[in-house]
């Protein structure tokens, strides 16, 4: 696989010494001089000095043949957006995968239908949520393309739907229950799945069916 | 007609100025505070203080409403995302956008963005004015 990267912070360092080291061809851009003579001297001429957002670089780098897989990895999401684009839409690159460095321009990502997306900071979130037990619905995956998401929901006393069968619950469209975990065993949850205070329960559905779930499961 | 200005320093603050001048009701947005001064002690028009990559400032600003936007902050980059979001979030038929690259101006204007290269423009009026020299011949020197 031929694999280019932008951008030769830690992540895009460590993307290519793991793709060389399991024999697979990659080329990486960086801009920052300091930065690039580091990377030169570890990936010698498979490092490029330059702006991954110029054409002419992107085409010295190799975007023509074109690459299996590109990914824009810079720390300006601006940059990454316009990378991706244009190795996408102008020279027919297969997969493209981008990061998002502040979570606050994941919408433009979307909007611009750039897809993959890897936040770090949106998954840290994320594990607190899980950790912090007040968030009464928490994001466990976000299948984006397939646009569902899974989600965990803990059932209490006060719950509505405690003592109330699966089949008679009425979810939201575009929602399912996955499964229930009680006493540290899961079940895959069926009509006849009856829920009970204490449940763990994993949910699929579509994003922004949120709080009409939380509304027939939790009530709040 | 309301027109939005994304970006307020040299070109930006004399776009919304001429506008205001012509009627039109102007916002200019910018990062400092310190572009409002570019636009004179008579300013009348808005100013959003913020990141035109903000949506809450593009709304604050009145894009929901606006009939132009133009782009013009000294990123290239940030211009075609600000440009793009206009355009197809907030459905800005009229958005212009600044790109010094003539590179990726051109791609993107291909691809529906009216972008606008000053590097292009420049690059056409400097070959003009030579081509437009009267350039006296030389007298061939023998040897």
């Amino acid at each position: 696989m031929y694999v280019l990267i932008a951008g030769g912070g830690k992540a895009g360092a460590n993307v290519m010494r793991t793709l060389l080291r399991n024999g697979h061809e990659a080329t990486i851009i960086e801009q920052d001089r300091n930065r690039f003579e580091r990377l030169e001297s570890e990936f010698e001429h498979q490092a490029m000095q330059g702006d991954a957002t110029e054409l002419f670089v992107l085409e010295k780098a190799g975007v023509k043949r074109p690459p299996d897989l590109v990914l824009a990895l810079t720390g300006d999401d601006e940059d990454n957006m316009v990378i991706t684009q244009i190795a996408k839409e102008k020279y027919g690159v297969p997969k493209v995968i981008a990061r998002v460095n502040d979570p606050r321009n994941q919408p433009h990502f979307d909007l611009l239908g750039i897809s993959p997306t890897v936040c770090a900071t949106s998954s840290i979130l994320g594990l607190v949520e899980h950790e912090v037990p007040e968030h009464d619905l928490v994001h466990l995956l976000e299948l984006r393309k397939e646009n569902l998401e899974i989600v965990e929901v803990q059932i209490d006393k006060s719950s509505p739907c405690a003592g109330t069968t699966v089949e008679k619950l009425r979810l939201p469209e575009g929602a399912r229950l996955i499964s229930v975990m009680r006493d540290g065993k899961a079940e895959i949850a069926v009509g006849k799945t009856e829920l009970r205070p204490g449940d763990q329960v994993l949910a699929v559905l579509q994003p922004g069916k949120e709080d009409e779930l939380r509304q027939i499961l939790l009530k709040k | 007609m309301k027109l939005i200005v994304i970006g307020c320093g040299r070109v930006g603050s004399t776009i919304a100025k001429r506008f205001a001048a012509e009627g039109w009701d102007v916002t200019a947005v910018d990062e400092n505070e310190s572009a409002l001064s570019r636009l004179g002690e008579n300013w009348t028009g808005g100013f959003v203080r913020g990141h035109g990559m903000d949506n809450a400032v593009l709304r604050e600003a009145g894009i929901e409403d606006a009939d132009a936007v133009v782009v013009s902050t000294d990123g290239d980059n940030t211009n075609l995302v600000i440009g793009q979001v206009a355009q197809k979030r907030f459905g800005i038929e009229c958005t212009v956008v600044r790109i010094l690259d003539p590179a990726r101006a051109d791609f993107y204007r291909e691809r529906g963005l009216r972008t606008i290269s000053p590097t292009s423009a420049a690059i056409e009026a400097l070959s003009d004015a030579v081509r437009s020299c009267e350039i006296p011949q030389k007298q061939e020197v023998r040897v």
